[in-house]
Formats: C-alpha cells, structure tokens, sequence
C-alpha cells in the first residue's frame, strides 16, 4: 500500500517534471567553478530554484576548472558553440564584450541598486556582467606583532602613509622576529599581480593605462610617479624586506601563519585560515603612498553570450540569482565579499562586528577597478612581467619603457580597442 | 621519370595515402597557415577585419642594430668619470625615446654592450625578448644535442653487456622518459627550491655544510643551466634506446674478429661499433636537435621564462604572445622563424652527415 502510494507519487512527479520540461526553454551556463563542491552546491541551488519558480525556462550548468575557463569560452566563440550564460572575470569582461561574445544585460536597475561598484560591469556604459559578489585585499598583519613594534594601528580615515609603511617595514627588518618583514605574494604568478600590485602604483599616482584616453599608458606608466613606485617596489626585494619571485607557494600560504612575516599582503579568501591561526590577526587598510589608498576591485561576473537566442531568459536567471539570500550564500559558503549592505547583514562574517566585516568597509572606501578596456588582458600580462623584472633587479625606467612601447604597440594595432 | 610511382601502384598510393593525409592536415597546411598569418595582423580574438601588413611583423621581430654611445664630458672637455674610474654614459633611453635625431632607433631597447676605448657599442633590438629568447634555444641546443648523445651512447654500451639482470638497469635507465614532462618538471621545481630543496640539501651534505644553498631558479646564472641538465637526465633514456637498437644491429662477428685480431677495446669501439652506429648517430643527433629547439613544457612549468628572460625560448614566446597575449600574427612569426632556422641546422647537419 505506502509503496504503491510512494510508486504513484513518483509517477505523478516524474510525469508532471516532464511535462515542465518540455514546455520549459534551456538555457546553458557555464561556470568558472569546477572541483569546488561548496560552490558547486550554492550554484546549482540557485539554478534549482529559478527553474522551479517560473515555466519559461531550465538552466543547465556546465563548469569547467578556472585555468582552462578562459581558453574554453574563446574557443568555444571562435567555433561559434558559446552558451547562453557565460562567467567572466570582471576585467576581462571588456575584452569579451568588444569582441562582441557578450551583449548587454537586460535587468533592472532596482536588482543592482546599492550594489559595491566593483561587482558591476560597464563597457560602452552599458551593464554586461554583474558579480554575486566581490574581493578585496587587506594588509594582514597581528596586533601582537603591532605593540611589538611599537607600530600605530591604521584605520580607513587614517591609513598609513608611504614613510610609516617603510618605517613599519624598516623596524619588522631590524626587530629580526622574522624571515622577511612583507609577504607581497610572489609566488602567486598571472592575474595576482595586477591585481594586487596595480593599486600601490595607481597610490603612487601613476596607472597601468592612462584612463583619460585608454589609448596610451606613456606617463601612466613610465611618468615619475610610475618611477617613484617601480624604485619603491624594487627595494622591496634588493634590500630584503620581501621575498621575490621564487618564493616558495608553500609559503605564500602558511608563512604569515607560521610567523615568518610580519606583514602579508593577501585577500580576504585567505582570511579565515589567518583568523582561525591568530585571534588577534589584523586586516589593515593599503597605505597611502600619495594619491589615496587603493586596493582592487571586481572577481568573476555574470553575463549573456551574444550568442544566446534567449537573452530575455538569460538576464532573468542572472536578476534571479541578485537576491541577497543567494549573495549571502556565496559569502558563507566560501568567504567572499557580498555586494550588497543588505546581504552583508544576513552573513556570518561580513555583518556588524563580523569578523572579515572589515573587507566590506575596505571595498566600499579604497576599491578601484582594473583599468576597464578590452586591452587590459594584454597590458596585465605586460605589467605583470615588468613587475617580475624590476623585482628580479632589472633597470626600473628602462623595464616600465619597454612595457609602456608594448601597451601602446597592442593598442595601435588593435586600432584603438573601440576607445 | 620515377615511373614506378605512378603506373599501376594504385594500392601503395593507398597505402600511403592515410599518413600523406594526416602530414599534410596537421603539418603542412598549418605551416603555410602560420607563414600567411605572419604577414597579417591577426588577432586571436577581435572584432577588426583581418588586414595584411606585409613583413612588418617580422620588421618589429628581427630589427636590430648596434648605437654607438661617447661618455658624458663636462665643461672642459674631460669624461665624466664615476670613483671607480669608469666613464659615464647617457642612458640609452635618452636616444630611443622621443628623440628626432635619432629616429632610426626609436622604440629600441639594449641587448647587451661592449666597450672600445671610452666609446661604448650598444646593441639595441625592438624585440629584446625575441633575441634573448634565440639567444637561450640556441645555448639550449648547443649543449643539450651532444651532451646527451654522448651521454645516451655511454648508458648504451653500459647496458649493452651480457650481464645478469641488465635489464633492471636498462628499465631504470628508461624510466624518466615514461614519465610526463610535466610531471617530472614539477618535481625538479621542489629539487631545485632555493630555501631546502632536494639538491642543496645534498650538495650541503656532500661538502660538510661548506656549500651555501642556492635558488637555482631563481638566479640567472644558473636556472637556464638547471633546466638544461633536468632536461638532459629526462630524455637521455630515450636516446639510450635508440643508441642500443643500433649496437644490436651491428653483427658479433666483427666483434669476434677483432678479438682473434688483437683489438684493444678502444679500437674495438673505434673501428667496429662506431662505423656500425653512423646512421643511428644521424637520427639520434637530428631527433635531439629538433626536440631541443622545441623546449617549452619545462619552461612553462618551472620559471615562465624568467628571471629576467634567463631561460625564455622560442617556442615559449610563441605560445605566449599568441596565446597570451592574443597575437596569433606575432606568434606566426616566430613560428615561422623557428622553422627556418630547424630547417637549415638539419639540411646541414645531412650534409655533414652525409653518406661519402
């Protein structure tokens, strides 16, 4: 009899799914995420829920591991196989809209409302991605090791200035505690550089591309501001503050734990693990080397493929995904900033007196978005190699040239990117 | 002429016609591809009509020309010298940037220089990477073809003796090759670690703490020289097999004469096994070369071509400006010279080679 009941519910169910279905629209999606379970698990949540609560449409996720998204996504637009809903890293998103893989969103603006600016994506004023949520970078350090040295603890209105920093940095060095007095990340090689490195230059007051025009990085990036920064971040590593681009990765990841620096210039992925070590660990605004503390913006988005033939349903998944439950979902899931003041509130770590609320203060005050042009993919890999140079000791005017000549070489022959 | 070819030889054309597809699919069409791509801009991603540019990808790649610098002299004359008695000199960038008198050098960078009395030579290049690059593939070539030819017919001979349980020994031997380069790459990165890497953790051992550890890739002197010895180690087993094939072809009764001649080994080597591996010798030599040239996986995994371009190649930069940095036509371009240069180091080496 229970059998029976439960056999003809089955039946009822399966018949009733499948009738949905054909009368529901697919949408394919593909997702940066592969391998990461917890994500995994949030996404499809999502999907499961938008495909229950309206009859127009079913959303099939595909993902793919990150190192190969990128490669995947370009191939599969060259071959003309794109699917509906694409993810985007949020500065390469210009790239992918000008070379017309992406088209603009159709979404409320009431859904993006009170949103950080770093998880939205303009190109050509247009919105093309939007981001569930975003990431930051803090100077991570322990209050210990601050009353050790004597050191101020700098807020957001009174962050440390370019000659506290190194005064921070020279009594780290001399105190002997430890191996080296910064972390910058060395050993984290691709986007990490421009991502995290960028803002001490655009603090200094120069830029990877000169944003005025985005037709040339000449005094951006080769201006005395951009001298002054490419001295300072030499220094860094020929006088023996930080460790250089043959760090250990091990190190990069357990170092500042383990107490062999003092100061670690890392992202909020990474804060749990440093709190859960050290109770009394420290999330520290960038310092102001001149032109105001800066830290990056923008982690990966949310877009529609020009190739998508349902665009309508594809922007409705994307606006679906937009509510606070799901952003904080993400947040508690695997630690990421939410956009929104609203979902902050519903996390566990980023509400008031959260302990990672501080990240959400630090976008909200310091984030500046990557350079926003469909050049960027190339001067990012430009900047990063001179950023490896100088530090492996190169000459700094002639290595921020030779990159300045090749930014400007890349954007002639692609006639301009469209600025 | 070659009418054995064409006249009722239906079934050995079919026979053939598998490979000569597959060759001419995968090899030969995207060589001419590539050789067309080189002389357009081709983007790998863009919006903007694929246009033709004539040579000037190779223009940009390949120009090159030596700057002669004089010292900065003060008010009276005499060179500016710095306390170490050395003349000082105006930066380069000071005639390849923003300088009308010098327009046939703008947008160069230095390679290298030289010095002539007080006068200094500066090799500038618009492409530096790309001649550093060159520069490092043809090192690369240079020592790893003969060093691990040699090294591969020693292992032969060596496992080429009627011993028990040789064959353990040629297994070891042979074992690195199964193995992924990528793999075997990842572990040299932990071998090589400058703070407690595997091989100064020995070297200290070896010399009673005397040796100070070193972070072999991380120094330009020495990481293109630890990619080549890893690299030498890796595939050296591969080219025992072929040296061992050839040793096996060479009959036992020439070694049986010899010795009721009166051989000593070394002319049992000279005047026996050597002429018997000349045309082992020419394969073994030209496969080295042209994996050599090919050197990348290593690159890519255990420095990105760094420090400062110490152990950037060729094929690196392909994949890297192509892929990379989205420049299909610049990547071309060096495909294209790479093969050039593969292509006339081989058409020599037969010449070399050749049978007399």
């Amino acid at each position: 009899m229970k059998l029976g009941m439960t056999l003809s519910a089955a039946l009822v169910a399966s018949v009733s799914w499948a009738s949905m279905a054909s009368a529901q629209t697919e949408l394919s999606m593909w997702y940066h995420g592969a391998g990461n379970e917890v994500e995994a698990n949030i996404l499809n949540k999502i999907v499961e829920d938008f495909n229950a609560s309206q009859s127009d449409w079913t959303v099939v996720v595909e993902s793919f591991p990150q190192e190969s998204y990128n490669d995947s996504v370009v191939a599969a637009a060259l071959a003309g196989n794109l699917p509906d809903i694409i993810d985007v890293d949020g500065p390469v998103m210009p790239n992918w809209a000008w070379a017309g893989y992406m088209q603009p969103l159709k979404i409320d603006e009431a859904a993006i409302e009170g949103f950080l600016p770093g998880p939205l994506g303009y190109w050509n004023g247009e919105l093309y991605s939007v981001g569930l949520w975003d990431a930051a970078v803090a100077m991570v350090t322990r209050q210990s090791t601050l009353d050790a040295l004597g050191l101020r603890t700098p807020t957001l209105e009174q962050p440390w200035t370019g000659e506290e920093f190194q005064a921070a940095l020279d009594v780290a060095k001399d105190s002997g505690d430890f191996e080296y007095a910064l972390d910058l990340g060395m050993a984290w090689t691709g986007e990490w550089y421009p991502y995290a490195f960028s803002p001490f230059l655009q603090s200094f007051g120069g830029d990877i591309v000169d944003r005025s025009t985005y037709t040339t990085a000449e005094g951006a990036l080769n201006g005395p501001e951009a001298l002054a920064f490419g001295e300072w971040w030499q220094s860094m590593f020929v006088d023996g503050y930080a460790p250089g681009t043959s760090q250990d990765p091990a190190d990069r990841d357990t170092g500042f734990v383990d107490g062999k620096y003092a100061f670690s210039w890392n992202g909020n992925w990474a804060a749990l693990n440093a709190l859960e070590a050290h109770d009394d660990t420290l999330f520290l605004p960038a310092p102001d080397f001149g032109n105001g503390p800066k830290i990056g913006a923008a982690s990966w988005q949310f877009g529609v493929s020009s190739a998508s033939e349902n665009p309508d349903g594809a922007s409705a998944f994307i606006q679906f995904a937009l509510q606070d439950q799901y952003l904080a979902d993400f947040s508690n899931g695997i630690g990421l900033i939410p956009p929104t003041a609203e979902s902050a509130a519903m996390t566990e770590n980023y509400g008031e007196d959260g302990a990672m609320a501080v990240f959400f203060d630090l976008t909200q005050a310091q984030a500046l978005v990557r350079p926003v042009t469909p050049g960027y993919v190339v001067s990012a890999k430009v900047f990063e190699k001179a950023l490896a140079d100088i530090a492996n000791g190169a000459d700094v005017a002639d290595t921020l040239d030779a990159a300045v000549d090749e930014i400007n070489a890349d954007i002639d022959r692609n006639g301009g990117y469209g600025h | 002429m070659a009418s054995r070819l064409t006249t009722s030889n239906r079934a050995g054309w079919g026979f053939a016609l598998p490979g000569f597809g597959l060759i001419m699919m995968f090899i030969v069409i995207p060589f001419f591809f590539a050789f067309y791509l080189s002389l357009t801009n081709q983007r790998l991603i863009s919006p903007n009509p694929t246009e033709f540019v004539g040579l000037s990808n190779y223009d940009r790649l390949l120009s090159i020309s030596v700057l002669t610098i004089e010292p900065e002299v003060d008010d009276t004359g005499a060179v500016v010298r710095d306390d170490d008695g050395a003349p000082q000199y105006p930066r380069v960038r000071s005639f390849t940037r923003n300088n009308p008198d010098y327009p046939e050098y703008a947008g160069m960078r230095e390679w290298f220089r030289w010095h002539s009395g007080d006068t200094a030579k500066v090799v500038v290049a618009t492409d530096v990477v790309f001649w550093k690059s060159l520069r490092n593939t043809l090192m690369f070539v240079l020592i790893v073809a003969p060093v691990q030819a040699g090294l591969a017919l020693v292992l032969a001979l060596l496992v080429n003796q009627k011993l028990r349980g040789i064959n353990i020994y040629r297994a070891i031997y042979f074992m690195p090759v199964v193995v992924s380069i990528v793999v075997v790459s990842l572990l040299f990165r932990f071998i090589y670690d400058g703070n407690d890497g595997l091989l100064n953790n020995i070297l200290g051992f070896l010399s009673f703490g005397w040796f100070e550890g070193r972070d072999w890739l991380g120094n330009q002197d020495t990481a293109l020289g630890a990619i080549k010895a890893m690299s030498i180690w890796q595939a050296v087993g591969f080219h025992m097999v072929i040296w061992l094939s050839g040793l096996q072809t060479i009959s036992p009764t020439l070694y049986e004469a010899s010795s009721i001649e009166g051989a000593s080994k070394w002319q049992t080597f000279r005047y026996v096994t050597w002429p018997g591996l000349r045309n082992t010798a020419v394969l073994v030599i030209i496969v080295i070369t042209m994996q050599a040239f090919a050197l990348f996986a290593q690159i890519d995994v255990m420095t990105n071509g760094g420090p400062l371009d110490s152990t950037t190649t060729l094929v690196f930069q392909a994949v890297e400006r192509g892929y990379g940095k989205q420049d299909i036509s610049g990547a071309s371009a060096i495909s294209v010279v790479l093969f050039l240069i593969v292509l006339s180091i081989s058409l020599i080496q037969r010449y070399i080679t050749r049978a007399r």
